[in-house]
């Protein structure tokens, strides 16, 4: 009988190989519970929190609690069905209603996760005879979007409109749709896309521009729609797409565009369709996130000046950090061994960041990536620093 | 020396021993992930230096057959002619 599991070898030996050099798993690292945004119990000690996207601190906004609270206790915890099924509740519809008005755009649908928006929309878009133009530093859920597509692939150079523009001319005689995809704010290293020069693209080459702002909705823009508000380019963008767990605190997934074609998607996104509905609690809540980040603009003042503390108390005590200032802030390190002996020290020293490894992370480099919150505390954050001081100091760094 | 397998083949490996860790003796057999231990990212980004030289671009999913250094010529070397 052939090994189901040979396959994974390769696999086996760098984790355990990985885990063998670490004190801990930085995979299985257990957050016993939140004490509140920023802090929370790991390993029985009050640890900060810098690598939970929680920007805007919302996962504990006490309009959300009791929203989630109220329509638990009158509807349930869950729908038990498909959103083409059984498994839409007015709420459900409500809450796409708000997105498209929060956004201003004619319709919206609203997926079960993150994950799945971007395979939902992208693999109900494009098909085999399309052909698909992705930043090379795509998130995973835009690669496997793209595989379940069936639609050519082709790479263009990260955040490079020159390269982008070079790929879109050599498919000048390809008789596809092309669809073209970038993220807001890129979720390793914090670097945000040049999504004006994208629409000054995909207008002169007639193709379409899909936007993955799921980690800067809430963030960006005047209003929190993202970069492309930011960079007053929203009419340009054909398809916006975004997570609710991040700065709103819960979970699921949203596109909004003004395409009325949209509306045949919810009858062919296979993620969309072949999955059960977010629960009415969960929808509950990101309205009334949704709300709470629409009345408290002061949020993401707040978060752009702790983004900018962090990045540069990182830069002043001699760490490599990315050079765009933006909430997730990634300190570039060269070996593995480094980064896990780094990640660590962090930890045993009271300050959680995401230890992320090749290959995904860009460069072949690991990253601690860090991400801020508007709920960080300016000692917080100061704390933070020092202690990524201190550590680096002890590593020679 | 772009016009032909061999001369596509030739200039890939050049660009790859301008790498100081990629093995000196490599040759056209050579397998891009075995022999060279690229993972799927390099090898993703290496063709597109190759990209530029060419002037073509690869889709994702021609590389899943690639497995030497004469089967990536051999791919650029056909989407060259298709794009002249």
């Amino acid at each position: 009988m052939t090994d189901i599991f040979a396959k994974h070898a390769g696999l086996r030996e760098a984790y355990e190989g990985l885990t063998a050099a670490s004190p801990r798993n930085p995979f299985e690292v257990v957050i016993e519970r939140p004490i509140s945004a920023s802090v929370g119990i790991i390993e029985g000690r009050e640890t900060l929190l810098f690598g939970t996207n929680n920007y805007l601190g919302l996962s504990q906004s006490k309009k959300a609690i009791d929203a989630a609270v109220e329509t638990a206790e009158t509807m349930g915890v869950g729908t038990t069905g498909s959103r083409i099924a059984n498994g839409t509740f007015g709420l459900h519809r409500k809450l796409e209603a708000k997105l498209a008005e929060f956004f201003r755009r004619k319709h919206c649908m609203v997926f079960s996760t993150g994950y799945q928006a971007n395979l939902g929309t992208i693999s109900a878009l494009v098909n085999k005879d399309d052909v698909l133009l992705l930043d090379a530093d795509s998130h995973a859920s835009i690669y496997d979007g793209a595989k379940l597509s069936g639609a050519q692939v082709i790479r263009f150079r990260h955040n490079d409109p020159v390269d982008l523009e070079k790929r879109l001319a050599r498919l000048k005689d390809h008789p596809g749709a092309k669809l073209i995809v970038a993220e807001g704010i890129y979720s390793m290293t914090g670097n945000v896309a040049p999504l004006d020069k994208f629409v000054d693209i995909k207008t002169r080459y007639g193709a379409y521009l899909m936007a993955d702002e799921a980690h800067s909705f809430g963030v960006l823009g005047d209003h929190g729609r993202g970069v492309a508000e930011m960079q007053g380019c929203e009419d340009g963008i054909d398809f916006v797409v975004g997570t609710f767990s991040k700065s709103l605190g819960t979970v699921g997934g949203y596109c909004v565009t003004d395409h009325d074609g949209v509306d045949l998607m919810r009858l062919c996104s296979r993620p969309y369709m072949f999955t059960a509905s977010l629960p009415p609690e969960i929808i509950a809540a990101t309205m009334a996130a949704l709300e709470d980040m629409q009345e408290r603009p002061e949020l993401r003042i707040k978060l752009q000046e702790n983004a900018a503390r962090l990045h540069a108390g990182l830069q002043k005590v001699g760490l490599k950090t990315g050079e765009h200032v933006s909430p997730v802030v990634a300190v570039t390190l060269e070996t593995v061994d480094q980064a896990v002996g780094f990640w660590n020290a962090l930890l045993e020293n009271g300050v959680y960041v995401n230890l992320s490894l090749p290959p995904a992370t860009p460069d072949n480099r690991p990253l601690l990536r860090c991400s801020v919150m508007a709920a960080h505390s300016p000692e917080e954050i100061d704390r933070a620093v020092a202690v990524f001081g201190e550590v680096a100091r002890h590593f020679g760094l | 020396m772009t016009d032909s397998v061999a001369g596509i083949s030739g200039m890939i490996i050049e660009k790859l021993l301008a790498n100081p860790k990629v093995p000196r003796d490599i040759d056209g057999n050579s397998k891009i992930v075995e022999d060279l231990a690229f993972d799927s990212l390099a090898v993703m980004n290496f063709v597109m230096e190759i990209e530029d030289e060419l002037d073509v671009s690869v889709p994702l999913d021609k590389l899943a057959d690639i497995r030497t250094i004469n089967d990536l010529a051999a791919c650029l070397h056909t989407l060259k002619v298709a794009h002249a």
